[in-house]
């Protein structure tokens, strides 16, 4: 009980800090609005150059780009700020984390959550619906529970890539932008079709890290699409297993991280 | 007190202009030096940039893939695969992310020792910042190049004079995204902390300079009024596209000239808001 009042608090923290900087909140999140509106603004102009893309629609392309970015705001929102870690590592302060008696993971996420990327959340879940409504989805059972879960796997996915690639920093302190690649990364190999990418890259991204599970076979088991590159048609309720997957190893490859942490001892 | 007055000794002063070539070239090569020792950042950015560049190529080669004739707004297949990597070389060389060190050191009160030395501020922040794109020129811009070649077929240049135009149009483009950023960061002179402006240039100037995806994909008006009307794709886009060469020779000379005119505004116009700044920075100091 006393544990949860004390997360309680680091979180009210930041929504203190946001009421005294009113303004600044209010540019960040027109800012992050217009972010995602852009990321969605690229996938159009890129479908409205040409007639289809890897053989798939406009409309097609619409869906995955908005299942891919509903799990990725979700888990940008959540614990997108994991990246500062390596500042924190840096700096020592992880020494002041670690010294607390709460959890570092639950901590380093309550102390900087970036509430401004909320609408971006908002946005993607607009875009989603409106990609639902556009394709001529037969809606069973089934279906109806896979437009639910597979935004949330994305979300676990992407939460797991993000912890997973800032714990390269207790090891490599000046591992800088690597981790970008693949959470950004991630996040711009799901929002197009898989059959986009060739050879080796699509393999090891697709199938090696499990990025394709995000939002594209989700989105073929929706409009019931055969999949150009074989996988079987029910392959998209596949991704929430390949999301615990990840939260898996992300959660070996954290704790191992923080058992490998020396302080900078200054 | 013969002699002795708070005047610098020149390095050259019976040659006024020499002493200020030697001292440019001495900031010059300050700002290549410091970028050279952050080995390891500079390898970390460059495996980002090319996962970057893998994803945007696969994108575009699709785009060209299914558009008729397979070019898609006037690219073939191979100008897209280099227009790609070309941009993820030169977005660190042109430095398209942040660049906070003016801003910070406004919001420190350390830009006063700026005004302390007998170099103007513009100046002494633009040398530096010409080392640092040299060096990421050698750096940044070459590695994710030579793997971009070695997994796709990349557009081989035809007329001779396309290299030095590029060479010439990615200098254009240092100067015009320094004096951007020195704007954005100058900010901070009146508003103490210039976070929310710097977070809305990185991102108009990811979109404005074709980096997410060449510009000739919007519809004609839009991007005409984009190059007139504002400096961003004098950025990114115009260096690629003189490089592969999507326009007859004319009108890649008439970009490169265009992206000078924006230079040269946009140099004045940080002389102009810094010497109002200054003017500003003494009321406050009192």
């Amino acid at each position: 009980m006393g544990e949860l009042r004390a997360y309680g608090a680091l979180f009210l923290g930041q929504w203190r800090s946001l009421a005294s900087y009113r303004a600044s909140f209010a540019v960040d999140l027109a800012t992050n609005i217009l972010g995602a509106v852009l990321d969605v603004v690229a996938v159009l102009v890129l479908f409205g150059a040409t007639r289809t893309v890897a053989g798939f629609t406009l409309r097609e392309g619409l869906l995955v780009v908005s299942l891919s970015s509903c799990g990725f705001a979700t888990a940008d929102l959540v614990v997108g700020n994991i990246d500062r870690l390596k500042t924190y590592v840096r700096t020592g302060a992880m020494d002041a984390v670690l010294t607390r008696p709460l959890g570092a993971l639950p901590q380093l996420v309550l102390m900087d959550m970036p509430l401004r990327k909320g609408l971006r959340v908002a946005v993607a879940v607009a875009v989603l619906i409106t990609a639902l409504r556009l394709n001529h989805v037969d809606w069973t059972p089934a279906r109806a529970a896979l437009v639910v879960i597979a935004p949330l796997s994305g979300a676990l996915f992407f939460g797991a890539i993000f912890v997973a690639s800032a714990s390269l920093a207790f090891w490599w302190v000046e591992s800088g932008e690597v981790g970008s690649a693949f959470t950004y990364g991630g996040r711009d190999f799901t929002a197009y079709p898989v059959p986009v990418f060739e050879g080796w890259f699509r393999a090891v991204f697709a199938y090696g890290m499990g990025f394709g599970f995000v939002a594209y076979q989700p989105a073929l088991t929706l409009l019931e699409h055969p999949d150009p590159l074989g996988l079987p048609a029910g392959a998209g309720f596949l991704s929430p297993l390949v999301a615990l997957v990840a939260a898996g190893v992300a959660a070996v490859v954290w704790r191992a991280g923080i058992r490998h942490y020396r302080s900078t001892g200054s | 007190m013969n002699g002795l007055d708070a005047r610098v000794p020149g390095i050259s002063p019976d040659r006024p202009f020499r002493g200020r070539v030697t001292t440019f070239g001495a900031l010059s090569w300050s700002g290549f030096r410091r970028y050279a020792t952050y080995r390891q950042a500079t390898i970390a950015g460059s495996f980002t940039n090319t996962v970057f560049g893998f994803l945007r190529c696969y994108v575009l080669l699709a785009v060209a893939a299914g558009a008729a004739g397979g070019r898609a707004a006037g690219y073939d297949a191979e100008q897209l695969a280099t227009f790609v990597w070309v941009g993820q070389g030169l977005l660190t060389v042109v430095s398209l992310w942040g660049w906070t060190e003016l801003a910070d050191r406004i919001r420190s009160g350390d830009v006063a020792a700026d005004l302390l030395r007998p170099v103007h501020p513009v100046i002494g922040y633009l040398a530096p910042d010409l080392g640092r794109a040299a060096h990421a020129m050698i750096f940044r811009f070459l590695p994710p190049l030579t793997v971009g070649a070695l997994f796709f077929d990349l557009y081989a240049p035809s007329r001779w004079f396309t290299v030095p135009l590029f060479a010439l149009s990615v200098l254009l483009a240092v100067i015009g995204s320094f004096g951007l950023r020195f704007l954005v960061n100058a900010t901070a002179y009146w508003l103490h902390d210039a976070r929310g402006p710097i977070t809305l240039w990185v991102l108009s100037a990811g979109v404005l300079a074709g980096l997410y995806f060449p510009l000739r994909f919007l519809p004609d008006w839009l991007a005409v009024t984009l190059w007139v009307g504002t400096p961003f794709p004098g950025l990114l886009q115009t260096p690629a596209d003189v490089l592969v060469e999507r326009d007859p020779a004319p009108v890649q000379a008439a970009l490169v000239a265009l992206q000078a005119l924006w230079a040269a505004a946009l140099l004045g116009l940080a002389a102009v808001v810094q010497r109002r700044a200054e003017k500003r920075l003494v009321a406050q100091g009192g």
